[in-house]
């Protein structure tokens, strides 16, 4: 059962040096409070998982935090790069970055492949690219009944999956709708989990058929209302599109960044 | 009196144009973005847009920052997880265009948006695949928007990201490509189109007050032109009226 816990707390018992870390979230609940606190509780050597790393990557990859990272889109979307990405990518700074890139199709399907305890995923794609020369993740698989060759992704299975939600009620279960991306799929492909969620209900309304995770499949729960921010969380909060065009400027530079990083990150307790 | 436009107004007029007949489009953002809600607030009303973030049939009344704002969702017919969108709705063909964009082309209309130079130590990341190689691959048909210089239309690719025509005729049935693949490449210069039998991009039509020497000058290739070769329609008073109610300067090329 999902445990009710701090943020920090959560953090604390169940993100570890080395681990492998999905932060899912499509745009849309994207958890920054949870990656605020990884960054001040100093974890390193993550593997950080997210098809679209955002800024909530290119902050804890300019924070130190992470040695690899998997993805399938790394910009600041209809802004431009992600800075900080960039300069580990092309400088090694703060350190390097190991790369293990994908297609968003592609990438989603190795969380359905880890949600379904299978070993692989199986789709149409790849097929005379750089991507697929680029990645030992990716294989050829004929198909056993029609012969048709395609490409097989390999499972992944975080070791903790954080995602931000808009409700849990009182047992722990957990309630998300609007673009609901791949949060299902990679909180049950990964070993453990955290939800941050705006709002704890005595009950949900039972009006839409939203994505609901029961809270046997989830390790621990954080009441952080505005955790997504400045992504949105739809009936809660609006996108913050400004702070995304800001980021631009703000991530440029080491320097800035890294004051905002004291100001912003450090500086501020958890939530 | 003939009113002023800008080479990139013109794209992406020329661009909507290309959306006429079509029930869906799958879009992605920065220039596509523009071309198929001009489109579908222009001539095709019914025109249903697909987002990647799972949004279908989404109503935008003003130009998405990114894909998953949260008016995309609020106006949409539906709203899908991620593998759904790409499992069921996507690779099935069941989207009749894909719009794409990319830093650089070819003259087979493959497209890089990955890296600038090597992949192990790049001169410029950029930002990867995202959902381009999967629309590429199944849609019936895709239309290809960027704009024109020798940097971005180039004889190689320094990464290959998403594949057009491959290395020409019979390279998509090879690679068991279901879609037909890229039916035109429109730049702020001119429109290019496959040639029948090589499937190489050639010249087919130049923006007004633009010459063949113009393109050349802006083509890493050898290009071949058309003998058929045609000017595009300037856009009208219509055109560039929805295309500047569309708040155009909002959206940057999200691949810089």
């Amino acid at each position: 059962m999902a445990e009710f816990l701090t943020l920090e707390s959560a953090i604390a018992a169940n993100v570890h040096d080395g681990d492998v870390v999905a932060l899912e979230g499509f745009t849309h609940l994207i958890p920054f409070a949870a990656g605020h606190e990884i960054i001040r509780q100093r974890r390193r050597d993550l593997t950080l998982v997210r098809l679209t790393p955002d800024l909530i990557c290119d902050q804890l990859i300019g924070a130190g935090c992470a040695r690899k990272l998997i993805f399938s889109w790394g910009g600041n979307p209809g802004v431009g790069s992600l800075h900080r990405f960039r300069d580990a990518v092309e400088n090694g700074w703060p350190r390097s970055l190991d790369l293990d890139e994908h297609t968003h199709a592609g990438l989603a399907n190795r969380f359905v492949a880890g949600a379904a305890g299978l070993p692989f995923a199986v789709l149409r794609a790849y097929a005379g690219t750089d991507v697929r020369a680029a990645n030992s993740t990716i294989a050829n698989v004929t198909c056993p009944f029609t012969g048709e060759v395609l490409a097989a992704v390999a499972a992944i299975r975080p070791d903790i999956t954080i995602i931000h939600a808009q409700q849990a009620d009182r047992a722990g279960n957990v309630r998300l709708w609007g673009i609901t991306g791949v949060q299902k799929e990679s909180v049950l492909a990964a070993t453990r989990s955290i939800v941050t969620v705006e709002e704890i209900v005595d009950n949900f309304s039972d009006d839409r058929n939203a994505v609901v995770l029961p809270s046997w499949t989830v390790t621990a729960i954080a009441h952080v209302p505005g955790g997504c921010y400045p992504s949105y969380a739809a009936g809660y909060s609006e996108r913050d599109n400004d702070y995304y065009e800001a980021w631009e400027d703000l991530s440029r530079d080491r320097a800035v960044f890294e004051d905002w990083l004291e100001r912003r990150v450090y500086e501020r307790g958890s939530a | 009196m003939k009113r002023a436009f800008t080479t990139d107004e013109i794209m992406t007029i020329a661009a909507s144009r290309e959306l006429i007949g079509a029930r869906s489009c799958f879009v992605g953002i920065g220039l596509p973005s523009i071309a198929a809600n001009l489109a579908r607030s222009l001539h095709s009303p019914g025109l249903v847009l697909v987002y990647e973030s799972g949004t279908i049939g989404a109503k935008p009344t003003r130009l998405p920052l990114s894909i998953g704002d949260g008016e995309l969702a609020r106006t949409a017919d539906i709203v899908v997880s991620v593998p759904e969108i790409f499992n069921y709705w996507l690779q099935p063909g069941r989207i009749d265009v894909g719009m794409l964009s990319g830093a650089q082309v070819d003259c087979f209309a493959n497209l890089n948006t990955t890296v600038i130079g090597s992949y192990e130590h790049p001169k410029v990341r950029l930002p990867g695949a995202g959902g381009a190689p999967e629309i590429a691959t199944a849609c019936p048909r895709t239309i290809i928007v960027m704009r024109q210089s020798k940097r971005t239309f180039v004889a190689h690719l320094d990464f290959l990201t998403t594949v057009g025509f491959g290395v020409g005729a019979g390279s998509r049935a090879s690679l068991g490509m279901p879609g037909a693949g890229p039916s035109v490449l429109i730049s702020d210069l001119g429109m290019f189109r496959p040639d029948p039998e090589t499937f190489e991009m050639i010249l087919t039509s130049l923006h007004p007050g633009v010459s063949v020497v113009d393109v050349r000058n802006a083509t890493g290739w050898d290009l071949k032109v058309s003998g058929e070769l045609i000017e595009t329609a300037e856009p009208t008073d219509e055109e560039l009226d929805y295309v500047r109610r569309l708040n155009f300067g909002t959206s940057a090329e999200a691949t810089n």
